[in-house]
């Protein structure tokens, strides 16, 4: 880091970090509903708008999250830049309408403020929420701090916005561990986010001039081809959120990866994988283990959907052991999602490196040091023999069972 | 002119053709149209054809209403929004049923749209389901008659007196049967500022089961017997009502619809008959109507 960078930097919350970064883009309408650990984002966003700081903007403080994310589906068809937020429940109550806006090519970006999934009831953070809106035609990234939650928005926009993806886009950050944690931050220049991210500028929007239809309903005959087409847009995504990575980088000389990230992966025997906030504490285990001599590297996910297969492959190729972590569980296969594409991306190719999945985080439970420990170490066992536990829960609480 | 173009697949005698025909005719050029998921949206949008010669969009069953509002906040924030209206048409369920919340909130807020309940008393585009708006005695496919039903059990939910108790600047009734009533309300609505409320009840042939030709007579017939009173509200107050000269009796609307059938030809149907009689007298108390 530069001293010149240093002296930019601010500390700030997570989600300051966030509405700040969504006021540089200039959003057109922003339609939220209030749900923990998402309030503080849309309150700072109110504030920016009570105080006239942005323009040409609209803010619905409309009365739930089902409706907040209609309400966009409206804005953006008229043509505005749109946005919201939000975790959990509102997230759930909303699906109905995250798979319309997927289907209707309309590129709203939203952040979803990570947290586990009732019942029972909780605020706390894991990555259930989002998992279950995997198949729904969102581009799915995930943060792993405040700078990059912050930097993800415009790439978010970027993406989602091009004329050969119009595909909605959800920045994942994890609640409380992000949202609410005061971190050094370089709050986004405007005049550098002007100079990434165009206007949005839509071939077509709801127009009394030029009068056109949309959300028409779809027979037996047309069907298949707009799922078709929304899983081109998404192999098209792929490509286009590597280029706006560089573009970030160029643009604001931070680099934080493309669809991946790698952390000492080059000669690792272990190579461990996840998304999210927990990547921060797995580096922080690998520069241990490491001195300790043990080979053990990281593949962070940004992008979990659009999935990207050809580059996971490549960077798993070498290694002994895919010890892969997860913040969510498919009850009924007893695998976490990222754990179940990373197994799927390998069938059919020449890898034939075991996976072991460790499903972690529920509801907040904490994440030590002690226990990333441990799952290197059960990965080690399977380099040196075989796989005895494919996938287990970590750190279960035997006197509650 | 209207802008919805021939050639749509509504039924003959089709309650939404007619009453889309009406709120286009009298809006004008300069607007955009929600719908629903409904009966509307499937007959006149079939991918890649269209009727619709003004933009139009459908989303979901239930947010016609804050799809509206989010058109509305964009053209706003766009600076495109000059004249331009906002009209939602949608059916009974999706306003009366599914889509309340949604609804509820947009006038809440007061965005500038009119939405129009085209009223056809029941879900007709899944095929005659029972809804918040089916009036008490009708026998639809999920509320049939049988050896210990009447039909429908409820009263019509009074949405109108839910949508004036958000102290709207416009909220009232009209019929399809009615068209210079409609569109002199429809302009109304559109020309003033704030979220209007216009509720037109619309006989189906289909769902209601009369001959497709007398869509307009049974919608008459509904007015005339004071089950369907006509009126405006304006912030929370009425301020307009239709008076009845001549009521009639409530058999003549009940005995034209194969929905009511059963009270004519079932023991004790007459006793279910003086109940409906008794909606219509309380109508004609409570609005004024003669």
């Amino acid at each position: 880091m530069t001293d010149n960078s240093m002296e930019k930097m601010s500390v700030v919350e997570g989600s300051y970090a966030t509405a700040h970064a969504v006021k540089v883009c200039r959003p057109n309408v922003i339609s939220a509903y209030p749900i923990t650990p998402q309030t503080h984002i849309v309150e700072d966003l109110s504030q920016f708008i009570a105080d006239g700081e942005i323009d040409n903007c609209e803010f619905i403080t409309i009365e739930s999250e089902f409706s907040a994310l209609s309400a966009l589906v409206g804005a953006s068809a008229a043509g505005a830049r749109t946005y919201s937020s939000t975790s959990s429940q509102g997230l759930e109550l909303m699906h109905e309408v995250v798979f319309n806006v997927s289907g209707m090519r309309l590129p709203t970006v939203m952040t979803v403020v990570n947290r586990a999934v009732s019942a029972p009831i909780s605020i706390w953070n894991d990555h259930q929420d989002s998992i279950s809106q995997r198949d729904t035609g969102w581009i799915q990234l995930y943060a792993e701090n405040s700078q990059e939650i912050s930097d993800l928005t415009p790439l978010a926009y970027k993406v989602a916005e091009d004329k050969d993806v119009m595909l909605p886009a959800m920045v994942c950050m994890d609640g409380f561990i992000l949202s609410h944690v005061f971190e050094p931050v370089i709050l986004l220049e405007q005049d550098l986010t002007d100079e990434y991210l165009p206007p949005y500028r839509p071939e077509h929007f709801l127009d009394t001039k030029n009068p056109k239809t949309f959300g028409s309903f779809a027979d037996p005959s047309v069907y298949t081809e707009f799922r078709y087409m929304q899983q081109m847009g998404m192999d098209i995504a792929l490509k286009k959120i590597e280029e706006a990575a560089k573009e970030f980088t160029r643009i604001f000389g931070r680099d934080h990866g493309g669809l991946i990230d790698t952390y000492r992966a080059d000669d690792a025997d272990i190579l461990l994988m996840a998304m999210g906030s927990v990547v921060g504490t797995i580096k922080d285990v690998i520069d241990e283990a490491r001195s300790d001599g043990i080979k053990v590297g990281l593949l962070k996910i940004r992008s979990f959907r659009p999935f990207p297969v050809e580059i996971v492959r490549k960077t798993l190729a070498d290694a002994s052991v895919i010890v892969v972590l997860d913040k969510n569980i498919s009850i009924g296969l007893n695998e976490g999602a990222l754990c179940t594409e990373v197994k799927s991306c390998l069938y059919n190719t020449d890898i034939n490196t075991p996976v072991i999945g460790f499903m972690l985080g529920h509801g907040g439970r904490d994440i030590p040091k002690g226990t990333i420990h441990n799952i290197i170490n059960k990965g080690r066992h399977v380099a040196k023999s075989s796989i005895k536990v494919e996938n287990e829960f970590v750190d279960l609480r035997g006197d509650l069972i | 002119m209207s802008r919805l173009a021939p050639g749509h697949r509504g039924c003959p005698g089709c309650c939404d053709a007619m009453a889309a025909n009406f709120v286009l005719e009298a809006a004008g050029d300069d607007i955009i149209v929600v719908s629903p998921t409904g009966c509307l949206e499937v007959m006149t949008t079939p991918y890649p054809e269209s009727a619709w010669e003004v933009p139009w969009i459908h989303s979901l069953f239930e947010n016609a209403a804050s799809v509206a509002a989010g058109i509305e906040s964009a053209l706003k924030a766009l600076g495109r929004k000059g004249n331009t209206k906002i009209i939602a048409l949608a059916g009974d369920g999706a306003t009366m049923d599914i889509g309340t919340l949604g609804l509820s909130g947009a006038f809440e807020r007061g965005h500038d749209i009119t939405y129009v309940c085209i009223d056809n008393e029941a879900y007709m585009n899944t095929g005659v389901q029972r809804s918040g708006g089916t009036p008490y005695g009708a026998s639809t496919t999920t509320s049939p008659t049988g050896k210990e039903s009447f039909g429908n059990r409820t009263q019509k939910k009074n949405m109108p007196a839910i949508m004036a108790a958000h102290g709207a600047p416009y909220v009232t009734t009209t019929s399809i049967s009615y068209p210079k009533d409609m569109m002199r309300k429809v302009k109304k609505a559109v020309d003033i500022e704030g979220p209007c409320y216009i509720h037109a009840h619309a006989p189906c042939s289909t769902g209601w089961r009369f001959e497709s030709s007398r869509t307009v007579e049974i919608g008459k017939l509904a007015v005339e017997t004071a089950l369907w009173p006509l009126y405006e509200i304006e912030y929370s107050e009425i301020t307009g009502v239709k008076k009845i000269k001549n009521r009639k009796p409530v058999e003549d609307y009940l005995k034209a619809q194969g929905r009511f059938k059963h009270l004519f030809t079932k023991e004790g149907g007459e006793k279910e008959i003086a109940k409906i009689q008794d909606i219509a007298d309380w109508n004609v108390k409570h609005y004024e109507l003669e």
